[in-house]
């Protein structure tokens, strides 16, 4: 090694050292969200890929490093600070409301039936930044028609986990705990929409929503309900939590609409994570040739 | 001699303290650390560090009404400055990296984001203080000097303001910087009352 690179050397570790000590108050930023496995995950096997688009999957460390995930708190990065008491496993759903076959069932009775599949697909959150994410599972709509929701069931309901135990952030009431999301009946039993199980090849971490959650690629991030443990058939327009707490900001359809701006920020464009540029958001994420139709008639800027 | 020097030494040591965030964003943008979002993270660093420059340039005149430390208003111009410095770096972050000179989209959301609307009000009002913070200036500008930079507490209000507008629920953090915002202005307004009386 010369001269010069050692003395580089020892600047930046010198560096390093300061900003350890610093980042204990929090003046320099957060630490860099480095993928943390929490619980063990294991590689799965994908039949086959379908729906995916033709894009570079974002850095796997930054899909799990940078996440809202208010169960464990309000910061990106929270989910892996304050997860490593949330247990995966064992996991049951409850399924009720308007079907044939309602009850609790365990998560290997749920998955046993389902083929997985991997889907690469976009995620744009309502607060601008973007991933692609390679997903793994299964058509939500294969899962919903084994209760056999009757001629009732106009919309589904989701619910999170609710454990302050194994998810700390539920300490502070910032949101009505559980959390809460929804779909109509005919977005429910959409192809594109998802209940993923991995990602990136694997069993999803903690901090995107292990065991299983909802993907809907078309929609806010915030739609895709993550570690459900809930699935409610209703007749009535489910209440969902981020419409209950700004009505006049996110809407019960939340679908990715450039042109529709949230109240307090344009939506035109995105940020892709991990780069510094941004692009232009397409209407329904880039889905709208398979999903524009479901919302035929409808004037979207009144249902945002 | 001996204490001018020790003067020079304090004020080169608080000048080097102010640069150190500056030096650190540097280094993380260098070494690929800003996390996911770098232009997020940049944005955010450089905006907590100009409300807390503000927060210190108005925490001098209580410290020396509560505690009799008139020391520091020999750095109050310095620290002022730094709060530029970082307002400016805030500024120039959201122009050329997150805008990206669209001057469309830039005129489009100062009009019609009222977070940035009121960011960018605070910026523009700093400007005039940063302009006329020389001894020339002051001695130029004389009474009316004052009353200009009196304005700088309109500049930290708007900028807490900025903050709580752009939080999406959590509001923890901006409203910590507005009870010490509040609690300073009203040290300032006890005093100036009982100066009055």
């Amino acid at each position: 090694m010369n001269r010069r690179r050692f003395i580089a050397g020892m600047t930046a570790a010198g560096l390093t050292g300061t900003a350890s000590a610093f980042s204990f108050f929090g003046l320099f930023g957060d630490d860099e969200p480095t993928a943390v496995e929490l619980y063990p995950r294991r590689p799965l096997k994908a039949s086959r890929r379908a729906f995916s688009v033709d894009e570079s999957p974002t850095d796997e460390a930054d899909a799990i490093g940078y996440t809202n995930f208010y169960e464990f708190g309000t910061e990106k990065g929270d989910a892996q600070r304050y997860g490593e008491r949330f247990k995966p496993e064992p996991w049951r759903l409850t399924i009720d409301g308007e079907c044939e076959r309602p009850g609790d069932y365990t998560l290997e009775d749920i998955l046993k039936p389902h083929p997985l599949e991997e889907r690469i697909y976009r995620l744009r959150c309502v607060e601008t930044w973007s991933m692609v994410i390679p997903w793994v599972g299964f058509p939500l709509a294969d899962l919903l028609k084994r209760f056999a929701p009757t001629s009732r069931a106009k919309y589904v309901a989701f619910e999170t986990l609710y454990d302050p135990e194994q998810m700390p952030g539920q300490r502070r009431a910032v949101v009505e705990w559980p959390y809460r999301e929804g779909l109509r009946m005919d977005e429910a039993m959409h192809p594109l929409t998802l209940i993923a199980v991995g990602m990136y090849g694997e069993t999803l971490p903690v901090q995107n929503g292990a065991p299983l959650r909802l993907v809907v690629p078309w929609k806010y991030g915030f739609k895709s309900i993550k570690s459900i443990v809930r699935i409610h058939f209703s007749e009535k327009l489910p209440v969902t939590t981020w419409n209950q707490l700004q009505p006049d900001e996110y809407g019960f359809y939340a679908n990715v609409n450039p042109a529709v701006d949230h109240p307090r920020w344009s939506q035109a464009r995105e940020r892709p994570v991990g780069g510094w540029r941004r692009r232009d958001t397409l209407p329904f994420n880039g889905y709208a040739e398979e999903v524009a139709h479901l919302y035929h008639g409808m004037d979207l800027a009144k249902y945002f | 001699m001996k204490r001018l020097s020790l003067d020079r030494g304090a004020w080169l040591a608080i000048f080097v303290l102010a640069l150190v965030p500056a030096a650190w964003l540097l280094r993380d943008a260098l070494y690929s650390a800003l996390g996911p979002n770098p232009v997020e993270a940049l944005s955010h660093r450089t905006g907590d560090w100009t409300l807390r420059f503000l927060m210190l340039v108005l925490a001098i005149t209580p410290m020396r009404v509560l505690f009799g430390w008139s020391w520091p208003v020999r750095y109050r111009r310095m620290i002022g400055l730094f709060a530029f410095f970082y307002a400016t770096l805030h500024f120039l972050t959201w122009l050329v990296i997150d805008e990206g000179l669209l001057w469309d989209a830039i005129v489009e959301d100062i009009y019609k984001r009222p977070f940035i609307t009121v960011g960018f009000l605070a910026y523009l009002l700093l400007i005039p203080l940063a302009a006329t913070s020389s001894r020339m200036a002051m001695r130029r500008l004389g009474r009316r000097w004052k009353t200009l930079h009196r304005l700088v507490y309109l500049v930290a209000v708007l900028g807490v303001i900025h903050y709580l507008w752009l939080v999406k629920l959590d509001v923890r953090e901006p409203l910590i910087y507005a009870v010490i915002l509040l609690f300073l202005l009203l040290v300032r307004l006890w005093y100036s009352m009982k100066r009055g009386r």
